[in-house]
């Protein structure tokens, strides 16, 4: 989409986005949580920590303390609290975001390591990561919960993406109050928009969402996808409609 | 009683649908649906809800802007960012302090410092959970409330209900259709399961999703399948999936082509198996055998 754009893959727990942009990586970053670590010997057993986490992170069982860091969403709470100051925060390693270029693209992912829990807390690392380009692109995971809210938040325009089936519109009536209660700017894409019916459109029509394009199946893209390939050059109308749709939303945002 | 869930790692693969088809195949079970951020295996499955009861997942702090005396102590202990400040123009403040819903994580650390007790700490519902009957039998599920954080929670609480179902009515399995991604949710709908599949596309995204969730299953040593969706839409990326299943010593339990009767039975609101019975079906009634197979093990 010209120059000066950075493509942040946001959905951490399943990223893509390399695949495609097949990026040179030039630097990483991990992100960490600060998770607690009791000192011993100063500790008193008290169990006010345990009693303030409301993560059911730390336990005192007797003469020990348990830290189920996994668990731990790393507020500071328990080392606050802990009229002994015998807790101390380390760094725990649950992600990785690397950054480079990818077709010309300024390249950012977030990549949760698997086993970890949480997310959120490496889409907030990578979205805080300065980014040099006039326009960020946020690929977002599925979802309506915490983690798309995260990569969701403080953007100018949100792109719905559903197909007409559904699953699909079930779907799209639970990202659009998602949108609605964040209150963030939106349109609908329908893709593979010949596959279904057309309760999707009466939907739209009657919640006066704009449907922004509409996007038929086309098997060659869907070939060009599952190789990994973009979808650029594959087909000019494709290419033609995903410019315009580019173009519609940037007109958007620059006239609010 | 076993119980088996269903992932798929990306979303899209035809997960729903395959558990769909799965639920009308077998019998004497308790289905869930634990995708609680898009739960949508009641819309092919015909369901009466019986009881709906509310979720409440977490506490969240809430400034009385009537005590606060806006000494701007709270947002220094906030790790999440959530507590905003803004000026005044108009009113006899000229600023105030809220928190933002969205942002608040429910650590109650602010509410512990205030020096007013402006802060209030509350219980939240973010949700509703769901008994239905269906003509093949039970199921439980919810609706997590537009962006609310807790669907890891909602998960547990989801699976355990099905438990104690189980129990009561003397049913031996459970079905759960879970949600997408690896993180926290899919941890909690997988944790203590007794057989994982793991449905998958010949493509490389979800190639690329199926391994990031195949190491996750190995973490929790949970015996894992793998179906292939879709199968016939790129073969060379289909020996591929079965050649990296083969090196890991992971059974590949179905194959299933691609069939547009799969989007016309959920357009009719029915399962695959009793929209049609051959391309698809076929395959999906093949699969089903060679899971009751690895069920019993």
């Amino acid at each position: 989409m010209g120059k000066d754009v950075a493509y942040l893959d946001c959905d951490v727990e399943e990223p893509n986005g390399s695949i495609f942009l097949k990026p040179e990586i030039t630097e990483q970053i991990d992100v960490t949580v600060p998770v607690p670590r009791v000192d011993l010997d100063k500790c008193t057993f008290c169990g006010e920590c345990s009693a303030a986490c409301e993560y059911h992170a730390i336990a005192v069982l007797g003469k020990t303390v348990e830290v189920f860091a996994s668990l731990c969403h790393g507020c500071g709470g328990c080392s606050d609290i802990c009229p002994e100051d015998a807790i101390e925060e380390i760094p725990r390693t649950i992600g990785r975001i690397s950054r480079g270029v990818g077709m010309g693209v300024e390249f950012l992912e977030g990549r949760l390591n698997v086993g970890e829990a949480l997310s959120p807390p490496v889409t907030k690392a990578l979205k805080k990561l300065a980014v040099t380009s006039d326009v960020a692109i946020i690929d977002a995971p599925p979802g309506t919960s915490c983690p798309v809210i995260e990569a969701i938040s403080g953007t100018d325009f949100v792109i719905l993406i559903t197909e007409p089936t559904p699953f699909g519109l079930n779907d799209l009536k639970l990202a659009v109050g998602m949108v609605r209660e964040i209150g963030l700017p939106f349109g609908v894409v329908i893709n593979r928009s010949d596959i279904g019916d057309n309760r999707t459109d009466e939907y739209c029509h009657r919640e006066r969402i704009d449907i922004l394009k509409k996007i038929p199946f086309n098997r060659r893209l869907a070939e060009a996808y599952s190789r990994g390939e973009m979808m650029f050059g594959v087909d000019s109308e494709y290419e033609r409609s995903l410019r315009e749709l580019y173009e519609n939303i940037v007109g958007r945002i620059n006239h609010d | 009683m076993t119980e088996l869930v269903i992932v798929s790692g990306k979303g899209g693969t035809g997960k729903t649908s395959l558990v769909g088809s799965l639920a009308a195949l077998s019998r004497d079970k308790v289905l869930v649906d634990c995708d609680v951020d898009a739960a949508d295996l009641h819309l092919i499955l015909r369901n009466k809800i019986q009881k709906t009861s509310e979720f409440t997942g977490g506490k969240q702090a809430f400034i009385v802007e009537a005590d606060c005396t806006n000494c701007g102590l709270c947002p220094e202990y906030c790790r999440f960012d959530a507590i905003k400040h803004e000026e005044l123009t108009t009113g006899p403040d000229k600023e105030r302090y809220w928190i933002d819903k969205h942002a608040c994580d429910g650590c109650g650390v602010c509410v512990r410092h205030c020096p007013e007790q402006a802060i209030v700490f509350k219980e939240v519902i973010s949700g509703e959970w769901y008994l239905s009957d269906t003509p093949y039998g039970p199921l439980v599920h919810a609706r997590l409330g537009f962006a609310q954080a807790n669907s890891g929670k909602l998960v547990s609480l989801l699976r355990q209900q099905a438990r104690l179902l189980a129990d009561k009515r003397g049913l031996d399995l459970i079905i759960v259709d879970g949600p997408p991604g690896i993180g926290c949710p899919v941890i909690a709908s997988i944790t203590g399961a007794g057989y994982i599949l793991i449905v998958t596309e010949p493509s490389m995204s979800a190639m690329h999703d199926m391994e990031r969730l195949l190491q996750l299953t190995k973490h929790f040593r949970i015996p894992t399948g793998i179906c292939i969706n879709k199968s016939d839409i790129n073969p060379t990326l289909t020996s591929q999936i079965e050649e990296f299943a083969k090196n890991e010593k992971v059974k590949i339990l179905g194959r299933i082509p691609y069939d547009p009767s799969v989007t016309a039975a959920q357009l009719e609101g029915t399962t695959i198996v009793e929209y049609d019975v051959n391309g698809a079906s076929e395959s999906v009634k093949l699969l089903w055998s060679n899971l009751t197979e690895e069920l019993k093990e």
